[in-house]
C-alpha cells in the first residue's frame, strides 16, 4: 500500500503527519510512502531527510493524492483535496466530525475509509495513539512559554546585587495533560504554581508535578466519563468561583484548560476578576477554541483587557512545529502498527477492535460515526475500604483462640511432662536436656545468620546430618552379615555420600563469595 | 579407656556449633565450614577407632571392619564426584536429594537398631520402642519427601501442586494409622510382629512424605527444602535417642533447628502460615484472581535492549532484581560484566534479594557469588527497599511475585500482605521476560502495566547480552 503525505492547507498550519522518523517506521511495515515537496518544510524536516528514511518525494500534490491508497494528514482534507484522492482508499487525520459534517459526508460518498485521531477511545490500551494528548502536552508547555513572553518580569526569584525578585505566581485550572504540562512547565521556570480541578483524583498527579493543589471545602468529585471532567452542582460552581476570584488578585499568570466533553467550556474567569489582576498580569485561555473559560477570551487572538494580557491562540501546538510533527507521526505509526498484524503494508480494518471501531468514521460508504458506547469498567473505589474495615473487627476473635490456644498448649505440654517425669527412665531425661539444650543453641546461632549465606547455611546443615554415619559406625555388629550390620553398612555409605557431598560444596560456594576490590 | 570416644564427640559437638556461628558472617563462613570438616573427621574417626577396639575385643570381626571401611570410601567418592559436578543453578536439587540420603540413613540405622535389640530379645523398653518408631517414621518421609522434591526441582515431576480430593483426609488416615501401628509396635513383644508393625508404617510414611511435597507448588519449594533440612535434623536426633548418642542428639537438633528458622523466614517473607504452606495447594487461586480484576484493556510496553542500554547510560543509580527466571536462563554473568560497565561509568549499581527468590534460601546470593559478582553489592530486602524512589533504571530480571505491588495494595490478591520489592517506586522499571506469562503463584502482576515499566522480552541470558553488547558500543 502507498501512504501519502501533502503539505497541510490550513492557514498557519505548520505541522506534517509524516516525519523522516516515522518514515523509516512506515516502511518497516512494509508501506511505501509518498510525501508532496515541503510537505515538512515548516516542521524543519527537508525532503533530503524524507529521501534518506526511503519516501518518495514528488513535486505536486495532485499526483501524490491520485496515487495514495492512505492519506494522512493533520487536518481534516478540504472539499478539493477529497475529491482527488482515489475512491476507496483510506484517510488517517484530525476530523472532528461533529463540526466538520460536509467533509464527513463527502468522504462517506466517496467510500473512503475515515480514520479519525481525535476519536481514539480513551482507553488504557490506546495511548499510545492518543494524538490530543500528545497536543494537548506541547499545548500545556507552549501556554507557558507564551505567558513568559507576554509577562514583564522573571518566572523565578531571584536575589541580585540590585535587589530581590519574588517569584511569578501560576495558577493552572484544569490538571488533565495540558494543565499538568503547563504545571510542569512553569515550575522547571522556577515559578510557585498552583493548581486546581474538580477531579480530586488528579490531587497527586498535581503532587507529583511540584505543585500546590487548590481544594474545596466541599465534597463532590467530578470525575466524569472517560477521565473527563463532568458538570458540577451549583454550590460547588459558586465556592468555586470564590477560590478563583480570591486566587486572580494574587497570582501573575493563570492558565485555564478546563474543557468538558460535548459542551462549551466553562466559564470559570469573569471580567471583574480580569479586573481584579495586577497590571501586567497575563491569562493563557487554552479553551479558547471552544468558547473560553475566560469571557473575554477572542479564539486566535491575544487581547489586553485592564492591562492584562488576554491569549486566547487555538494553534499553540503548530506553534512547535517539529515537536508537535514529531509526536503526532508516531501516534500515526502506532495506530497502523495495530492496523497492520503481518506487517505487509496491507491495512486491516478490525471492527471488533475497539480502538478501530471508535476511531472509525466512515467505512465501505457508510457513515460510522458517532460508536457504539464503550463500556469501561471503572474500579469500585469502595472496595478497598470495605477491605480495609472488614479485618479490623477480627482481632479481638482471633486473639481469644489465641489465648485458648495458649492454654491447651500449656496444659499438654505440662500433662506431658509430667507423664515423662513419671514414667521415663534417667537416661532419657538426660538426653532429652541435651537435646533441648541443642535447640536453643542452635536457634541461637542460626538467627545471626546473614541471609546471603543461607545456602552455604542448608549445604554445611546437610553435611553435619550425616553425623549419622556414626549411629551406622556403631550399629556394625559381630557378625557383618547379620541383616542388622548390611543394614548400619548401607547407611554408613550413604550418609558419607552426605557428609563429603555437604562439606565440599560448601566449599566451593564459599570460595567464590568475595568482596569489591 | 571407653570414654576417648565421648570426649572427641563432645568436642566435635563444640565444632558443629561453631562451624554454624561462622557461617553468621561471610569473613567467617570459610573457617566455619573447615570446623565442621574438623569435627566430623574427630567424630568418624572416634567412632571407627571405637569400633577398631571392640574388634579388639572380639566384638566386631575383620569383616564388619573392611565392609565400614569400603562403605566410607566409596560413599566419599559418590559424595566429592556429586559436590564436584554440581551447578551452581543445580543447587536446590543437589541439596534435595542430600536430605534424602540423610532420611534413608535414619531409616536404615532404625531398621538396623530394631533388628539388633530384638535379635537379643531383651529390649522391652517403651521408651526405646518409640525412639526407633519415630526415627524411622522420620526418617522415610523425610526419604520420599527430599526425593519428589528433588525431582519437582529438577523439573523431573511437574512442579504444580498435586491436589487430590480429600487429600488432608487422607494425610490425617494415614496418620491415624502409623499411631495405631506404633501401639501396636509397643505393646507386641514378638519380633515378627513388630517388624510387620515397623515395615507397614515405614511404607505409610514413604507414602506420606511424597503426597506431603506433591502438593506443593514450585514457588514454595524454599520453604519445602528448608523443611525437609530440618526434618533430616530430627531424624538425625531420634537417632541419637535410639543409639544414646549425645553427639548425634546434638548435632541433630542444631540441623532440625536451622532448617526450623529457615522455614520460619521463609513463610514470614511470603506472609504465609507454616501451615498454610506445608498443607500445600498454593497457586491454585488462580481463576479466582484473575476473574477479580479484567485486565484486558491494559497495555504493556515493550522495548529494546538497545533502549534500556541507552537508559542504564544515562542513569545514576541502578538496582537489580533477580529471580529464579536469572537462574534458568543463567543471566548471572552478563548481569555482572553489565554491572562492571555501569559501575566504571559511575552509575551505583546494586543488587536486591527478596528472601524468597530462586528455589532455595540464599540461591541468588550463590548465584550472584558464582558470577565473581562483590557481595557486598548484594543487599537484602530491608536493607534496600527504601532506597527505590530514588533510583533510576530497575532491572527484573526473571523475577515476578516478589515485585508484585498486588501484594500491598490489593486486598483480593492470593499474595496480598506478602513483602515485596517496591520496584515500581523508580522512575524506570525494565522486566526482564519471556513473555506476558504470570508468574508461580499464577498471580497478574501489575506492574507491567504500570507507565514506568518497560518489557523487555525474550531468553533473560540473550536480553542481558544484548544490553553488554549495547553498552560496549
Amino acid at each position: 500500500m502507498i501512504i501519502g503525505a501533502i503539505k497541510e492547507s490550513a492557514s498557519g498550519e505548520r505541522r506534517v503527519a509524516v516525519t523522516p522518523e516515522s518514515v523509516k517506521k512506515l516502511v518497516k511495515l512494509g508501506y511505501q510512502v509518498l510525501i508532496e515537496s515541503g510537505c515538512g518544510a515548516e516542521a524543519n524536516f527537508p525532503d533530503s531527510f524524507y529521501q534518506a528514511s526511503g519516501a518518495e518525494v514528488l513535486l505536486d500534490r495532485d499526483s501524490v493524492l491520485a496515487q495514495a491508497d492512505l492519506l494522512v494528514k493533520v487536518n481534516v482534507p478540504q472539499s478539493d483535496e477529497i475529491l482527488l484522492c482515489k475512491e476507496g482508499c483510506g484517510l488517517i487525520s484530525f476530523v472532528w466530525p461533529a463540526k466538520n459534517e460536509n467533509q464527513v459526508d463527502q468522504l462517506r460518498q466517496r467510500k473512503i475509509t475515515t480514520l479519525a485521531m481525535d476519536c481514539v477511545p480513551r482507553i488504557s490500551r490506546a495511548q499510545k495513539l492518543d494524538a490530543l494528548s500528545s497536543m494537548a502536552n506541547i499545548a500545556g508547555y507552549r501556554a507557558v512559554v507564551e505567558a513568559a513572553n507576554e509577562f514583564g518580569s522573571f518566572f523565578t526569584g531571584q536575589i541580585t546585587a540590585a535587589g530581590k525578585v519574588p517569584p511569578a505566581k501560576v495558577l493552572v485550572i484544569g490538571a488533565g495533560v495540558a494543565g499538568l504540562a503547563a504545571i510542569g512547565t512553569a515550575k522547571s521556570l522556577g515559578a510557585i504554581v498552583r493548581a486546581f480541578d474538580t477531579r480530586l483524583a488528579v490531587k497527586d498527579q498535581v503532587k507529583s508535578m511540584g505543585a500546590d493543589f487548590l481544594e474545596l471545602e466541599f465534597e463532590e468529585s467530578g470525575e466524569g466519563e472517560g477521565g473527563y471532567a463532568k458538570t458540577m452542582s451549583e454550590e460547588f460552581i459558586v465556592a468555586e468561583m470564590a477560590l478563583f476570584a480570591e486566587q486572580a488578585r494574587e497570582v501573575d499568570i493563570i492558565v485555564t484548560t478546563a474543557l468538558i466533553p460535548g459542551r462549551p467550556a466553562p466559564e470559570l474567569i469573569t471580567p471583574e476578576m480580569v479586573a481584579s489582576m495586577k497590571p501586567g498580569s497575563v491569562i493563557v485561555d487554552l479553551a479558547a477554541q471552544n468558547g473560553g473559560n475566560c469571557k473575554l477570551t477572542r479564539p486566535d487572538e491575544k487581547v489586553v483587557v485592564d492591562g492584562v494580557t488576554i491569549i486566547g491562540y487555538t494553534d499553540l501546538p503548530s506553534r512547535l512545529p517539529t515537536q508537535s510533527s514529531n509526536l503526532y507521526a508516531n501516534n500515526i505509526v502506532n495506530l497502523l502498527t495495530d492496523m497492520t498484524p503481518e506487517k505487509d503494508g496491507q491495512l486491516e480494518v478490525d471492527l471488533e477492535d475497539q480502538v478501530v471501531r471508535g476511531t472509525l468514521i466512515t467505512y465501505q460508504g457508510e457513515l460510522m460515526w458517532p460508536p457504539p458506547k464503550i463500556v469501561i469498567p471503572s474500579p469500585p473505589p469502595k472496595a478497598a475500604s470495605v477491605e480495609a474495615i472488614e479485618p479490623a473487627g477480627k482481632p479481638s476473635e482471633n486473639s481469644t483462640n489465641h489465648w485458648i490456644l495458649t492454654f491447651v498448649a500449656i496444659v499438654l505440654g505440662a500433662s506431658f511432662l509430667w507423664l515423662l517425669g513419671n514414667y521415663a527412665p534417667a537416661e532419657f531425661i538426660s538426653h532429652l536436656t541435651v537435646f533441648m539444650l541443642a535447640c536453643f543453641v542452635g536457634w541461637q546461632l542460626v538467627w545471626n545468620v546473614t541471609p546471603a549465606l543461607h545456602t552455604p547455611l542448608m549445604s554445611v546443615t546437610n553435611a553435619i546430618s550425616g553425623i549419622i554415619v556414626i549411629g551406622g559406625l556403631l550399629q556394625m555388629g559381630s557378625d557383618w552379615q547379620s541383616p542388622s550390620s548390611l543394614l548400619a553398612a548401607a547407611a554408613v555409605l550413604i550418609a558419607t555420600v552426605n557428609v563429603v557431598g555437604g562439606f565440599w560444596v560448601t566449599h566451593r560456594m564459599l570460595a567464590m563469595f568475595r568482596k569489591q576490590d | 579407656m571407653g570414654t576417648v570416644p565421648q570426649v572427641a564427640w563432645l568436642i566435635a559437638a563444640v565444632c558443629f556449633i561453631l562451624s554454624l556461628g561462622g557461617l553468621s558472617r561471610h569473613e567467617s563462613a570459610r573457617r566455619g565450614n573447615f570446623l565442621g570438616i574438623v569435627g566430623m573427621v574427630l567424630a568418624i574417626g572416634a567412632a571407627f577407632w571405637q569400633a577398631i577396639e571392640s574388634e579388639v575385643s572380639g566384638g566386631l570381626s575383620q569383616g564388619g571392619l573392611s565392609v565400614l571401611a569400603v562403605a566410607l570410601v566409596v560413599g566419599g567418592i559418590v559424595g566429592g564426584l556429586l559436590a564436584v559436578r554440581v551447578a551452581m543453578t543445580g543447587m536446590p536439587q543437589l541439596v534435595a536429594i542430600l536430605h534424602s540420603f540423610v532420611g534413608l540413613a535414619a531409616v536404615l540405622v532404625g531398621i538396623s537398631v530394631f533388628l539388633h535389640g530384638h535379635g537379643g530379645a531383651e529390649n522391652t523398653d517403651v521408651i526405646h520402642d518409640i525412639e526407633i518408631f519415630l526415627g524411622v517414621f522420620i526418617g522415610g518421609l523425610t526419604f520420599t519427601g527430599s526425593v519428589v522434591a528433588w525431582g519437582k526441582l529438577d523439573g523431573k515431576i511437574n512442579s504444580r501442586p498435586l491436589l487430590i480430593p480429600g487429600r488432608h483426609a487422607l494425610n490425617l488416615a494415614m496418620l491415624l494409622v502409623c499411631v495405631l501401628l506404633g501401639a501396636w509396635f509397643i505393646q507386641s513383644s514378638a519380633s515378627s510382629s513388630d517388624l510387620i508393625a515397623l515395615i507397614i508404617m515405614l511404607l505409610i510414611s514413604f507414602v506420606f512424605g511424597a503426597h506431603l511435597v506433591m502438593a506443593i507448588g514450585g514457588a514454595d519449594m524454599p520453604v519445602v527444602v528448608s523443611m525437609l533440612n530440618s526434618y533430616s535434623g530430627w531424624a538425625a536426633a531420634a537417632t541419637g535417642f535410639m543409639l544414646s548418642n549425645d553427639l548425634l542428639i546434638i548435632t541433630g537438633a542444631l540441623v532440625g533447628s536451622s532448617g526450623a528458622i529457615l522455614s520460619y523466614i521463609m513463610c514470614h517473607a511470603m506472609n504465609r502460615s507454616f501451615l498454610s504452606v506445608i498443607l500445600g495447594g498454593f497457586g491454585t487461586g488462580t481463576a479466582v484472581a484473575s476473574a477479580g480484576v479484567d485486565r484486558g484493556d491494559l497495555v504493556h510496553t515493550a522495548t529494546t535492549a538497545d533502549e534500556v542500554a541507552e537508559a542504564l547510560k544515562n542513569a545514576k543509580e541502578v538496582i537489580v532484581v533477580p529471580g529464579y527466571g536469572m537462574a534458568v536462563a543463567q543471566a548471572q554473568h552478563p548481569i555482572r560484566e553489565i554491572t562492571e560497565l555501569l559501575q566504571a561509568n559511575g552509575t551505583r549499581t546494586r543488587f536486591a534479594i527478596h528472601p524468597v527468590a530462586g528455589r532455595l534460601p540464599g540461591h541468588m546470593n550463590v548465584l550472584l557469588a558464582e558470577a565473581r559478582l562483590p557481595y557486598d553489592l548484594v543487599f537484602e530486602m530491608d536493607e534496600i527497599n527504601e532506597d527505590f524512589p530514588d533510583t533510576d533504571v530497575v532491572l527484573v530480571v526473571g523475577a515476578n511475585d516478589i515485585v508484585n505491588p498486588g501484594a500491598l495494595d490489593d486486598p483480593t490478591s492470593p499474595i496480598y500482605g506478602m513483602p515485596v520489592l517496591e520496584a515500581w517506586k523508580a522512575k524506570e522499571v525494565v522486566v526482564f521476560k519471556r513473555s506476558m506469562g504470570s508468574g508461580y503463584s499464577g498471580v497478574d502482576n501489575p506492574l507491567f502495566y504500570n507507565e514506568n515499566t518497560d518489557m523487555l522480552f525474550g531468553d533473560a541470558k540473550k536480553s542481558s547480552d544484548d544490553i553488554l553488547q549495547a553498552l560496549r558500543r
